[in-house]
């Protein structure tokens, strides 16, 4: 049975005057996609009466693997979800395993962590705005924000080896600590970014062709945000004044003083514009959290249990062999509690939580991953009726759907 | 994250509702009967206007569980907020829940991946089908009965070679 047969009842009672529709096939491999999914149209001449998403391209049962790999192994799968920042997907998925364990960071891994999730959100806004503007033309605009891109990626290869897929975290810290190196990269890349970020404002902001198809575009009321459980820069550009940053301040972010950046009009270029500020806004969080790294340890205590101890424990004390057995061994591992919690990071998408339910072992029994990206995808109905053909790739962009992170 | 006002709120209103907290979470037990009332009162009186999450754990070999599966509603209230948890408990042979949909409308495809993943029905849900697997699939893949390697997958099917083909 075909996507377009399976239509909802009050959709079938309609269908008789639907005849005279055109119904296009968007997706799945198209380039305006950009990713995997497939969107089923119904066309009155160029004005979308309806748009039937079709998704699951992409399923890769990454929540059944969450129950077949220990909280340290899964970071891995947790990078390919939204792969256009997957540090800030292994920030959530380490911070939400540390809430189920009540495991308190120490003040270098906060701030660290807090950097790079703010560094993600560069990245990933980048990649977000510039594809809008691709998509709606502004090619020029696109090639700035890949090269910024660029420069984190080399942060991030600096960090950690990887560029693409980092899983830096660890559960109780990170993979090894951050290099001064690494904080020279950073340094320079707060001197040089606000440069390029004027030049991309002033590429777009009062372009007549980008304000046009993007203003009073895929408008999604405050009202609306709230009710279909909208959240990150969606929700913000349609007024709703929700920030975890700011409403459950988690890592560093009580420590710093940054703004939450909203708009009013809830369209294309409002989201548009929140994600502008927001790059800005995110760029004084990491020159702050920079300049006032606390210096100690990155991992928690030996106590804990969770983290390596590093080499020179081992060799030298009792306790740091020990717990690098019991860490190691296959059928060892740490403890978590008997019991189930939530909890989510202000992702560059939205709010991207992790319930995660314990069950003694170092395995999850089951992780659920909160996708942004997923709940983001099911506006999309509901902002392109009535629009145009050409509108669904400025409405497409401007929700920065992530099929990975969609269909996990 | 919750008031204790709104707390005893609810415990008036639904004197059978257990409480209970981990991690600074509060959590509330309601029957399955009662979670259109509970849902109504949540959110009209109690403000939680947004929905965070719908999801479902399959409780099947889970030490001291007596369900089948437990249901979690997350709730948020955006002015003050606050978070709530709020669970149900189903058993087979006929899981079946009421929809959050008319309450809110974000739950649609939230629901849609539970019944998709864990076969419970949502009454009254406005489309309910699958949303991740094929159409055709007969299966629930997240539930624990379900093997990591799946029935009926890409390794069941003989390859096909070039010159066969």
């Amino acid at each position: 049975m075909s996507i377009a047969e399976t239509k909802t009842l009050e959709q079938l009672a309609k269908a008789e005057s639907r005849d005279y529709l055109w119904t296009l096939n968007f997706g799945p491999q198209h380039p305006a996609t950009h990713t995997t999914l497939r969107i089923v149209l119904f066309l009155n001449g160029e004005r979308v009466v309806d748009a039937i998403p079709d998704i699951g391209y992409l399923h890769s049962g990454f929540e059944k693997i969450g129950e077949h790999l220990t909280y340290n192994q899964y970071v891995t799968v947790t990078d390919r979800m939204n792969y256009i920042s997957p540090l800030a997907n292994n920030i959530a998925w380490h911070g939400a395993v540390e809430r189920l364990l009540g495991l308190e960071l120490t003040p270098r891994c906060k701030y660290v962590r807090t950097i790079l999730a703010e560094l993600s959100r560069i990245s990933d806004h980048l990649l977000c705005n510039g594809a809008v503007g691709l998509d709606v033309g502004a090619f020029t605009y696109f090639l700035y924000a890949f090269h910024q891109r660029e420069v984190l990626y080399d942060i991030f290869e600096t960090l950690c080896g990887a560029r693409f897929t980092n899983s830096y975290t660890r559960v109780g810290g990170a993979m090894h600590d951050m290099t001064p190196l690494v904080v020279d990269k950073i340094r320079a890349f707060i001197r040089g970014f606000p440069k390029t970020l004027d030049d991309m404002e002033r590429l777009l902001n009062r372009n007549r062709i980008f304000v046009d198809r993007s203003k009073g575009v895929g408008v999604l009321t405050k009202q609306d945000a709230v009710a279909r459980s909208a959240s990150g820069p969606i929700a913000r550009a349609s007024g709703v004044t929700r920030d975890l940053r700011k409403d459950d301040p988690y890592l560093a972010y009580g420590d710093l003083d940054f703004q939450m950046c909203c708009a009013e009009a809830g369209d294309c270029f409002a989201r548009y514009l929140v994600r502008m500020a927001e790059m800005r806004e995110s760029l004084k969080i990491v020159e702050q959290a920079v300049e006032n790294l606390p210096a100690g340890p990155i991992n928690v205590e030996i106590d804990e249990r969770t983290a390596l101890p590093d080499k020179k424990q081992v060799y030298s004390t009792i306790e740091g062999t020990i717990s690098h057995f019991e860490l190691v061994m296959w059928n060892r591992g740490f403890t978590v509690p008997h019991d189930e919690s939530y909890a989510a990071i202000e992702a560059p998408n939205g709010e991207l939580g992790f319930y995660v339910v314990g069950d003694g072992t170092d395995v999850a029994y089951r992780a659920r991953c909160r996708p942004p990206s997923f709940i983001h995808f099911s506006l999309f109905p509901h902002l392109i009726r009535g629009h145009t053909l050409s509108d669904i790739v400025a409405v497409l962009g401007s929700l920065n759907i992530i099929a990975a992170e969609l269909d996990r | 994250m919750i008031d204790s006002k709104t707390q005893s709120a609810i415990s008036q209103a639904f004197g059978s509702v257990a409480w209970s907290e981990f991690r600074g979470q509060a959590r509330a037990v309601v029957a399955a009967g009662e979670l259109a009332a509970v849902f109504e009162f949540a959110r009209d009186t109690c403000g939680f206007d947004l929905l965070v999450d719908v999801t479902c754990v399959d409780y099947l070999n889970y030490r001291d569980a007596e369900d089948r599966f437990g249901l979690v509603y997350l709730l948020a209230n955006t002015q003050t907020n606050e978070r709530l948890t709020l669970r149900t408990f189903v058993n087979e042979p006929d899981p079946v829940v009421p929809s959050a949909v008319s309450f809110w409308p974000g739950a649609n495809w939230m629901e849609r991946e539970v019944w998709d993943m864990f076969g419970i029905r949502f009454e009254g849900h406005p489309d309910l089908r699958r949303i991740l697997m094929p159409e055709e699939y007969t299966a629930h893949p997240l539930r624990k009965d379900y093997p990591m390697q799946g029935r009926g997958e890409r390794h069941n099917f003989p390859v096909l070679h070039r010159s066969e083909a």
